[in-house]
């Protein structure tokens, strides 16, 4: 039985476990990382330094924020629903960690490179919709409540146009699996054969993490903080981690699906391994995605409804013909 | 007693954690008498049965049950509960013509489903085909699950029509 025990270890179990504690460990620097670019674009863009005054250039900023938050009291509002509040922050985690499995970081560097890959981050995203809506109505409050109703017609109106653009690219590589459509990116990275596929990608995928100018399901001047009015602590935390991680996640399968991946453009690699090139698209889209957000005033909620029923969901069903089309001639 | 152990043993445990999880999230989905916790039940129950169809060695189907009955039906189902009347009022006694009712329709959707896995000849997982490519599952829902396709769609289209109907009469009502 011990041998058992050891080989399972051996094979399959140590790297499972060590792969766990890697993205845990990633997807939290990653957070901290990402909160303090936020706070200096946000600060350079309104020609003020940002935090300065903790580390090098504020770096350690996030940090002492982190400690603060890990601090604080968990306070549960009285006629709350107690358990949906309680796991709510923890469901809206979850699909985070699955997105890692099949991200492609390196040609060789995936968790898992399964044949469905890409259906899993989307079958999965659907989890952290469902974390805000619970956290919202269990909440017991009315701002929450209409930061989650507002979230929820925000991401059903979205995901669709999301799905769209996504499988203009699948019939062009048949396959699901990043790997494969990484590698048929090879020569022309595929923003350049399905431009209007990125854009409605990049604009969705903004919309589905919330961000701006799509954050109406947080509006602040409206809606105080919206979905997670109520929470405080390290509860509130683990919605604002799952919130810069998704960011990462959504930027990476932008970056795998229209950008080529770990590969340079045009087939020139110039000496870079492929996990840099990597991530120097996932931060660069990352910084596209901060700089939407302080250019952009928010959408009201018709306009938002409107642009993604009138102009989104059409433009991507007439793409995905034509790309139905030209693949079936070529 | 040894396959209770190693990756053999886990995956036993798996799956009885995950049969359990459907049950129990079926057991929600109906006792309760707040709609949301249905909702999650519901949910629970789903993903259980997306657990199922990858202990049978279907990503593909598990993926798209979490895609499309946990993405999908489940959030419209909670987005029209959140439009609906609101859950703090006294929600009314169960009414035992309904529960009797609800009752037979389950026992009749069950006898039918038991009926057809009696009948069915079932074939071990090795002899079924392993190919989940993008090109297979197109061609198969195109020629061989066709009709069932067709019917789907058939269904969805009276929803709609059904949705549009029971909307504007209510907004007739009210104007």
């Amino acid at each position: 039985m011990t041998e058992t025990v050891v080989a399972a270890a051996g094979s399959g179990w140590l790297r499972i476990i060590i792969g766990l504690i890697v993205v845990l460990l990633f997807s939290q620097l990653n957070a901290l990382f990402l909160v303090w670019l936020e706070r200096k674009v946000a600060g350079h863009i309104q020609l003020r330094p940002g935090p300065m005054e903790v580390g090098p250039h504020g770096i350690l900023q996030t940090i002492a924020d982190g400690i603060k938050l890990v601090g604080k009291e968990l306070i549960t509002p009285r006629s709350a629903d107690r358990i949906l509040f309680v796991i709510a922050p923890v469901l809206v985690f979850m699909p985070v960690l699955v997105a890692f499995l099949v991200l492609p970081f390196d040609q060789h560097l995936i968790i898992r490179d399964m044949n469905v890959g890409l259906l899993l981050i989307f079958a999965f995203s659907t989890f952290s919709v469902l974390a805000i809506l619970l956290g919202g109505w269990a909440s017991n409050n009315k701002y929450a409540l209409l930061g989650a109703i507002r979230s929820v017609a925000q991401n059903v109106a979205y995901e669709i146009p999301l799905l769209l653009s996504v499988m203009s690219v699948v019939l062009m590589t048949h396959s699901f699996r990043f790997s494969e459509i990484v590698a048929a990116q090879h020569r022309f990275w595929f923003i350049f054969l399905q431009p209007v596929a990125g854009l409605i990608f990049f604009i969705a995928a903004t919309a589905e993490t919330n961000r701006a100018p799509f954050d109406i399901p947080e509006a602040e001047s409206e809606l105080i903080a919206g979905f997670h009015t109520e929470y405080s602590g390290m509860r509130f935390g683990l919605f604002f981690l799952a919130e810069y991680t998704n960011m990462f996640i959504v930027s990476a399968v932008a970056a795998s699906l229209f950008f080529g991946g770990w590969q340079g453009p045009f087939g020139f690699s110039l000496g870079l391994p492929g996990l840099v090139w990597f991530l120097i698209k996932v931060y660069i889209l990352l910084f596209v995605l901060m700089w939407f957000r302080w250019t952009f005033p928010r959408v009201r909620f018709d306009q938002l409804m409107n642009f993604s029923w009138k102009v989104m969901i059409p433009l991507s069903l007439a793409n995905l013909l034509v790309t139905a089309v030209v693949v079936k001639l070529i | 007693m040894s396959a209770w152990f190693g990756i053999e043993g886990v995956a036993h445990l798996a799956f009885w954690v995950v049969v359990g999880i459907t049950l129990g999230g079926a057991g929600l989905a109906v006792f309760p008498r707040n709609i949301l916790h249905n909702v999650v039940g519901l949910i629970l129950a789903l993903s259980g049965v997306a657990g199922i169809y990858l202990f049978l060695g279907s990503m593909f189907i598990a993926l798209m049950q979490l895609l499309i009955y946990v993405g999908a039906i489940c959030i419209a189902i909670i987005f029209a509960i959140m439009l609906s009347r609101p859950l703090h009022l006294e929600v009314p006694v169960r009414r035992l013509p309904k529960v009797v009712g609800g009752v037979g329709a389950a026992l009749v959707f069950f006898l039918g489903l038991l009926g057809v896995i009696v009948k069915t000849c079932w074939q071990a997982a090795p002899e079924r085909g392993t190919d989940w490519s993008i090109k297979t599952i197109g061609d198969l829902l195109l020629t061989r699950y066709d009709l069932a396709f067709e019917v789907i769609s058939l269904v969805l289209l009276v929803a709609i029509i059904g949705a549009i109907v029971t909307a504007g009469f209510s907004r007739r009502l009210s104007s």
